[in-house]
């Protein structure tokens, strides 16, 4: 794994791999099972989670409905409190624009709050390419920086390492990047927690430009907001003379009453917490009090596109809370690099083909990521429907069909490599309607069932591999029900 | 009260024996139960896989098929699902799309309430959950995904199965974990679908049951051929089929082992 999603295959040949390996299922197991079982007794003290939920996402809904309308209101807020606002199309102009705005400033280095937006643009790798050198300081950014890997999990990036995995990634990298891991440091939790600190103190206290992302945008008074565990974000947050921030233009909100909402349900649906330790909000700027210099930058990406979508749009209501990640059987399996974006699991599987379109052969994979098991959506703060989302991106790859890309409404065309299930589809739908074909299909298997081997060759192999087939029945129902109940109906 | 069995594609061309534990139930309890030969599948696999269109004359042939009845009793939960859910959601979507979408509209509104997973209809409609069964063996009760969060099935399936006679139930570990079938899931993502199953299969194993059960045999037939090619004792069996079986069933069981061991096979 090194740092960049550019040519990963689709999600069935990943998966194939990544399911043979068993330390990484056993670490997602884990993990994931542990934060589940802890996010329903959170959520099962609230008596009115239910309604909270709806509210969720009504606010986001109505607030999507206006998007425009509220943007333009945050653009004015915070630039009356001090801020400077740029917008961004797409993942280039925003990591050219959070470049140029580092270069200005005449550094060379950033301290990094955890933000799900740059890992989306791959900010950092713009960065170094600008010769700027960005440094991730939320201890599992750190985990995945050092280690040249790529995050697999949208709250916990380093889910797939174990303790052991992560002291090694500090004995060998941390030299490179700045304070090296103490000597003989073991894998204990507090221990490798220390190193992290120590490495990470001396960023906190040189560096002059912080990056961020946001949880929220308060539209009316111009407010941002990061909600965190470890305190990292604070210190980014306020010791940088200057700060950028990246937030994906959706975040916003209206304002502090709507907010309280998502306060209550982020943190037990992301960590299983009442409330979480840090809430850090900070409005344009201040005189005397954190950085003196806040660039916003609005990110689309696929945004607006995506809101186009009636079905698809939902997706959008999404607040990273990654309860939908931990309740997944498909990515508790295939773990999160399988998806091949920032956003693993089945939120990435309905919002990766959207913001980047279905044309790659691993895009087109993600809606099929999903037995349709519906936890995810039973689990989801914000009710995204996530089946249905995936079911009607399965559609725009079947069958292409009207979409916008940049803003432009284009008719897309179907992907390729479903012919042959196309054709299967029509002809099962043509017997399924015609139910005299479908007799005399059942027949001759009937006829046929000695034959009938339980292993099958070419395509059927993926289902005899590893699962008997079930025999053939002499007789059908339908067959049974005319040779002893008589009377048939006819079409 | 008019009642039809909606037996589903899978279970009339592959488990026929559902089918009939369906009937010989609901007519043990006194209900007539019509067949109408019209009906075919109800579209789910075609809509799951994005292909929504091909489904839309599905729609109208379950509406016509069951135009003379009250009630239409299915023993999947995931078909039972399919028509509550997704038949709206065909028709709105038509709609939006300036196709025919008030006729399919009408079709799902006819559809929709009088649709009915099995244990629904013995529960919510008849009203019982003592039905009279007699099943002598340990078991353990899988809550498929459909059955479980799309119809919200709660604990009626373990109503029933507490109320049959000899029956022990056994705790599923990590039951409400879905199997891994999913549809065209099971051969799009072998790899990921296997591992699911491998895992529910073990949890099967573990209860030490003689046989697992669920509402959907699509399932089973996942979990079934999961566990035969472990060489796993535990074996599949349609929930219809233990509330249909009887004392006598089992005393004929008992007079003729070689007919139950076909039966037992053709389960498999
Ligand atoms: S889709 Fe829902 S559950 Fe998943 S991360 Fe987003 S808000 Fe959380």
């Amino acid at each position: 794994m090194s740092g960049t999603y550019l040519g990963m295959p689709a999600f069935p040949a990943a998966a194939a791999s990544s399911t043979q390996d068993a330390r990484l299922r056993g670490n997602l197991r884990h993990a994931t099972h542990t934060i589940r079982d802890k996010r329903a007794r959170a959520v099962a003290e609230l008596d009115d989670w239910a309604r909270l939920r709806a509210a969720g996402a009504a606010v986001k809904d109505r607030t999507l409905r206006h998007l425009d309308h509220y943007l333009e209101q945050l653009e004015e807020s915070v630039t009356a409190a001090g801020g400077q606002v740029h917008w961004a199309a797409d993942a280039a102009e925003a990591n050219a624009l959070v470049a140029r705005l580092v270069r200005e400033t005449g550094e060379r280095e950033v301290v990094k709050v955890k933000s799900m937006a740059t890992q989306e643009t791959e900010l950092n790798r713009a960065l170094a390419e600008a010769g700027i050198s960005a440094y991730e300081t939320d201890l599992a950014e750190l985990i995945v920086q050092l280690g040249d890997d790529l995050p697999s999990h949208i709250l916990v990036p380093a889910i797939h390492r174990n303790r052991g995995e992560i002291r090694d990634i500090f004995r060998e990298q941390m030299a490179r990047w700045g304070r090296p891991a103490p000597e003989n440091l073991s894998d204990a939790p507090a221990e490798l927690a220390e190193a992290a600190r120590l490495h990470l103190r001396e960023k906190f206290l040189t560096a002059k430009v912080g990056v961020s992302g946001a949880n929220f945008m308060v539209a009316d008074t111009g407010t941002l907001v990061v909600v965190e565990s470890e305190g990292n974000g604070r210190m980014c947050l306020t010791l940088p003379e200057t700060l950028i921030s990246v937030v994906g233009i959706e975040k916003v909100v209206p304002t502090w009453q709507d907010l309280e909402i998502f306060l209550q349900l982020l943190p037990r649906s992301s960590t299983a917490e009442r409330m979480n330790p840090y809430t850090s909000t900070w409005t344009g700027t201040t005189d005397g009090d954190g950085p003196r210099t806040f660039h916003l930058v609005l990110l689309d990406n696929g945004r607006t596109d995506t809101l186009a979508d009636t079905v698809g749009r939902q997706a959008l209501r999404c607040i990273r809370c990654s309860a939908c990640l931990n309740v997944c059987p498909v990515y508790e399996r295939a773990g999160g690099h399988a998806y091949g974006s920032a956003y693993p699991g089945p939120i990435g599987a309905i919002l990766t083909p959207q913001l980047r379109g279905t044309a790659s052969e691993l895009d087109a994979s993600l809606p099929y990521a999903s037995s349709l098991c519906g936890a995810c959506y039973e689990v989801c703060p914000v009710a995204i429907d996530i089946p249905e989302v995936l079911v009607h991106l399965r559609e725009r790859v079947v069958q292409g069909g009207r979409v916008t890309r940049r803003g432009v409404k284009t008719v897309l065309k179907p992907a390729k490599g479903h012919a042959a299930e196309r054709a299967a589809m029509r002809a099962a739908g043509f017997a399924f309607d015609h139910p005299g074909v479908l007799r005399t299909g059942q027949r001759l298997a009937a006829r046929t069932r000695r034959l009938h081997p339980r292993r099958l060759p070419g395509p059927g192999r993926a289902w005899t591999d590893t699962r008997d087939l079930p025999p053939v029945p002499a007789e059908s129902f339908r067959d049974w029900w005319r040779r002893t109940r008589g009377e048939e109906r006819t079409t | 009260m008019r009642v039809a069995l909606f037996v589903t594609c899978i279970n009339d061309t592959l488990y026929p024996d559902t089918g009939r534990a369906v009937i010989t139930l609901l007519e043990r309890l006194g209900v007539e139960v019509g067949f109408p030969v019209e009906q075919s599948c109800c579209g789910q696999p075609q809509f799951n896989t994005g292909y929504r269109h091909l489904t839309e004359p599905l729609v109208h042939r379950f509406d016509r098929a069951f135009a003379d009845y009250d009630y239409v009793i299915t023993p999947s939960g995931s078909c039972a699902a399919m028509v509550r859910d997704n038949y709206p959601r065909i028709a709105a979507r038509a709609r939006d799309e300036g196709r025919a979408g008030r006729e399919l509209a009408r079709a799902a509104a006819s559809a929709v309430p009088k649709t009915y997973e099995l244990t629904e209809f013995l529960v919510d409609v008849l009203k019982v959950t003592d039905v009279g069964a007699y099943y002598p063996h340990t078991v353990t009760y899988h809550p498929t995904c459909h059955g479980l969060r799309m119809l919200g099935l709660g604990d009626r399936p373990r109503r029933l199965l507490e109320h049959v006679r000899g029956l022990e139930l056994r705790e599923l570990p990590g039951a409400e974990e879905c199997c891994g079938f999913g549809g065209t899931f099971a051969v799009k993502n072998p790899a990921v679908s296997a591992a699911m199953g491998a895992d529910k299969a073990r949890a099967v194993r573990e209860t030490g049951a003689e046989a697992v059960c669920t509402v959907d045999n699509s399932c089973l037939m996942h979990i079934g051929g999961t566990l035969r090619r472990q060489g796993a004792a535990a074996r599949p069996v349609h929930i219809a089929e233990i509330l249909a079986a009887t004392e006598a069933d089992a005393r004929e069981d008992a007079r003729e082992p070689a007919r139950a061991r076909a039966t037992e096979g053709s389960r498999r």
